[in-house]
């Protein structure tokens, strides 16, 4: 693989600029690309998404010894196996685990989404609130402000519910 | 239901056709879950993998899922009948090479299958053809449903149903959509559409999923996230924006192809078929390269007494697990290709 001409380290990106109308080819690093002003989208896959911010969430020791206390699990373990070991795990190691999630997540770090059936009556009210709050700003960034009055009013009754 | 009695045809939700058929081929909504206060399947020993398997089978043979539903148990099935439920999509290749108590549920007409103790404790199938994911979902909801009347599946108020993986905690949702396109391909811009894709959070796969090279002209498109969205909204922005949008850049591939290159791609496209029709021989790789230009002759109007269904059903037919449980006999590659070449030819009306 060709280095990259400042720093040495394996070129990943082609820099094609026209300097002074002449046509001027760099091989860079993406580090020193990105100093370059050049932003390079990333292209992982969803395991190497996973990696990488596993990778960065494991720099600090402390997250690689956290162990759960219900499957006995520790961070480490995980980080090589990429699989969790039981539910509780997302409780142990919530503060080593939410950047990751957020990372694969696309940002998001609240689930939205159905509910169970059973047992799950105050979830269900929770999460739809959320959800008509997402709508709410929506609604109203778009200035629809008939729409956002009709929401507001069903935040309402499902409060007082 | 026996398995056997899967080879006769394809499933229904290839044999059928829904919007988009030209280009999407099936799509599918897949929901994971795991029984709430048990370890996931990497801390659990093989006696309580067995345990998980034994209850989940109950009650998924209990729940009413289907008026029909076949139970396979994939730890004491063969290798030939393991890669027949591979070839068909109702279970994943990891699943199949596994080591332990798992199965899969498999409802009559293949709309849904569901797999037990694949790399969560259920991965909750449902399949439609064409480009119908408000209908696939609501089919996956629908049994996840059922099912939660009686089971209890480990949820967390704020990362919603907890998975093995991270990457599908929350609603436990992955969409997917089989693309045909080899328009793009033969113009040279399947690799800029494949970036887009990466580019929209989408990802890439071969026809048989993760690890899988692309075949041909087919791909398997997902989305990535399951958190911070509904359900319904994850399926409304893949299936009423990204997906149309690859099949209207096909479409538009497929026009322009026919307008510069009209002569030359019917040329292909009448050569593959009389090859279909009269070859004595076929590999799996031949017979997808050449099936792929029947289906674009279909689609563009170029081949007029071949239907996509009977297209789609010979690409699934002819793997080589079918062949092979179709004829009920071992066949090593050349009789593959042997049987292979006489099916096809049946199946085209060939002399």
């Amino acid at each position: 693989m060709d280095k990259c001409e400042k720093c040495g380290k394996p070129a990943t990106v082609l820099l094609t600029d026209i300097t002074d109308g002449k046509l001027v080819e760099k091989q860079l690093c993406q580090s020193c690309a990105a100093a370059e002003g050049v932003f390079v989208k990333s292209q992982m896959s969803l395991s190497e998404l996973l990696e990488d911010f596993v990778m960065h969430t494991s720099g600090e020791q402390e997250n690689a010894s956290l162990a759960c206390d219900v499957c006995g699990l520790t961070f480490g373990e995980f980080r090589q196996q990429k699989l969790l070991g039981c539910p509780h795990d997302y409780d142990a190691f919530e503060r080593a685990m939410l950047p990751l999630i957020e990372g694969a997540q696309d940002g998001a770090s609240q689930h939205v989404g159905k509910v169970p059936h059973r047992g799950g009556g105050e979830q269900k009210k929770h999460h739809a609130l959320l959800r008509l709050r997402a709508e709410l700003k929506k609604a109203v960034a778009a200035e629809d402000y008939e729409k956002a009055a009709r929401i507001r009013d069903q935040i309402k009754e499902l409060e007082a519910s | 239901m026996k398995l056997a009695d899967l080879t006769k045809q394809a499933g229904e939700w290839l044999r059928g056709s829904g919007p988009m058929e030209d280009v999407v081929i099936s799509c599918r909504a897949r929901l994971a879950r795991n029984l709430a206060g048990e370890p996931f399947l990497s801390r659990c020993s093989q006696e309580q993998k067995k345990a998980v398997e034994a209850r989940l089978k109950k009650e998924l043979l209990g729940a009413g899922i289907a008026p029909t539903m076949l139970y396979v148990d994939l730890a004491a099935a063969g290798d030939l009948d393991r890669r027949l439920l591979v070839e068909r999509h109702l279970i994943s290749r990891e699943h199949a090479a596994a080591d332990h108590p798992r199965g899969v549920a498999v409802a009559a007409g293949e709309t849904v299958a569901v797999m037990v103790n694949e790399e969560d404790h259920l991965r909750i199938q449902a399949f439609r053809c064409g480009l119908q994911m408000p209908e696939a979902l609501a089919d996956a909801l629908r049994v996840d449903n059922l099912l939660e009347e009686h089971v209890d599946f480990a949820f967390h108020s704020r990362y919603g149903y907890l998975t093995a993986c991270p990457t599908n905690v929350g609603t436990g949702l992955r969409l997917s959509a089989m693309l045909h396109l080899p328009a793009l391909k033969m113009a040279g811009e399947i690799e800029k559409a494949l970036r887009a894709a990466k580019e929209l959070h989408l990802e890439v796969r071969g026809l048989y999923g993760e690890g899988t090279e692309a075949l041909g002209d087919f791909f398997q498109v997902s989305n990535q996230t399951s958190l911070g969205h509904s359900e319904e909204q994850i399926a409304d922005e893949f299936a009423g924006g990204l997906i149309p949008k690859f099949v209207e850049y096909e479409r538009q591939a497929r026009q322009i192809l026919r307008e510069r290159q009209g002569k030359a791609v019917e040329d292909k496209i009448q050569r593959s078929l009389a090859l279909l029709r009269s070859a004595r021989m076929m590999s799996n790789q031949e017979a997808t390269f050449l099936l792929s230009l029947v289906r674009l002759g279909i689609a563009t109007g170029l081949v007029r007494d071949v239907d996509i269904k009977t297209v789609n059903e010979i690409f699934l037919l002819t793997q080589p697990a079918h062949l092979q449980k179709i004829l009920k006999q071992e066949l090593d590659g050349p009789a593959r290709a042997e049987a292979r070449a006489t099916y096809i030819r049946q199946r085209l009306g060939a002399h």
